[in-house]
């Protein structure tokens, strides 16, 4: 009975992966390959947190469908973005390119981590000169800490 | 500066950043994909009308004066929202509404359409959905206003409103007029 039920699960579980992916006629190993990581950089218009390989939704099954039509056709893997992104715009890709609208986005963080750089250096250097010249001081330096925060 | 308000001031740099935050997707839809055919000629196409599917309809026909396609299926839970609005409203546009009938079998479409009415001037199809993809289509409904020369004046994404024809589309449309004459 437990085997049975087991059975059952295994088949239930199958049944469910195989319904989210369409099959592709791929040629080899390879082809497929370059096919999954190529979809993986795409968005998926409809579903936007899920990228066009994982999507199950029809635009994305006619992208994917399109995208290996085209690497048929011999396109390379940027010509296939760059004609996705003509008609969808950078949002189809998941890694968006760098030029002057994106510049805050791809060095945004470290502008903040450069300033707090300069915060970190400003404090220690304040801190060495307030330890020099208070270096006769009678009471324990590590008292000092909790002042300057 | 007192030191002791470093801190502070950071956190609410860090506070007015996620205000801004909120106040920002507040007002813009973040899941918005914006077109990048504004200002670029839209794609070539021609499609076999819904009512005949011998005859077809494409860029070439339309080409020479401005018209409105409205991307819309029955399948489209949110069409069924802006259809009375075209309905009602259509005629008064003043310009050629087609209407693009996406990845939708013809005998649904003509009954969802014989049912809640028709306010299009020509319906193409576009079963397999490739010249949908050729506009950037995302989803149903989308507006796509078209320029006398096929130049892609305006998208809209979501069902349209009266608010969104008087606010948006009817300026334009009365712009692209006058530039015609």
């Amino acid at each position: 009975m437990r085997r049975v039920l087991l059975a059952l699960a295994f088949a239930l579980v199958a049944a469910s992966v195989g319904a989210a992916v369409d099959p592709l006629p791929f040629k080899d190993r390879a082809e497929e390959v370059r096919f999954q990581n190529l979809t993986k950089q795409l968005r998926c218009l409809v579903c936007q947190n899920e990228s066009l390989n994982d999507s199950s939704a029809p635009l994305a099954a006619d992208l994917r469908r399109d995208v290996f039509e085209q690497m048929r056709a011999g396109k390379s893997d940027a010509e296939i973005k760059q004609w996705l992104t003509a008609r969808y715009s950078d949002f189809v890709l998941y890694d968006p390119p760098l030029r002057g609208g994106t510049f805050l986005l791809w060095f945004g963080p470290l502008l903040v981590l450069g300033a707090g750089a300069v915060v970190v250096a400003l404090n220690v250097r304040r801190r060495a000169r307030n330890a020099a010249t208070a270096q006769p001081a009678t009471r324990p330096a590590s008292t000092d800490v909790e002042e300057d925060w | 500066m007192n030191a002791r308000l470093l801190p502070l001031a950071g956190f609410l740099l860090v506070l007015a950043l996620l205000g801004f935050g909120i106040w920002w997707s507040g007002t813009h839809d973040l899941r918005e994909v914006p077109s990048p055919l504004i200002g670029k000629p839209a794609p070539t196409f021609s499609l076999p009308l819904l009512d005949d599917p011998s005859k077809s309809l494409g860029s070439k026909e339309l080409a020479g004066k401005p018209y409105l396609l409205n991307v819309f299926a029955s399948w489209c839970v949110a069409c069924r929202d802006e259809h009375p609005i075209l309905m009602r409203e259509g005629k008064r546009l003043g310009i050629r509404l087609v209407g693009f009938n996406y990845k939708d079998p013809a005998d649904d479409a003509r009954r969802w359409l014989a049912q809640y009415g028709d306010p299009y001037d020509d319906i193409v199809a576009d079963l397999p959905g490739d010249v949908a993809i050729d506009f950037g289509v995302t989803g149903a409904p989308e507006t796509f206003l078209v320029d006398a020369d096929g130049i892609v004046r305006y998208k809209y994404i979501s069902p349209i409103t009266p608010q969104v024809i008087a606010t948006e589309l009817l300026p334009r449309i009365a712009k692209l007029q006058q530039g015609a004459k």
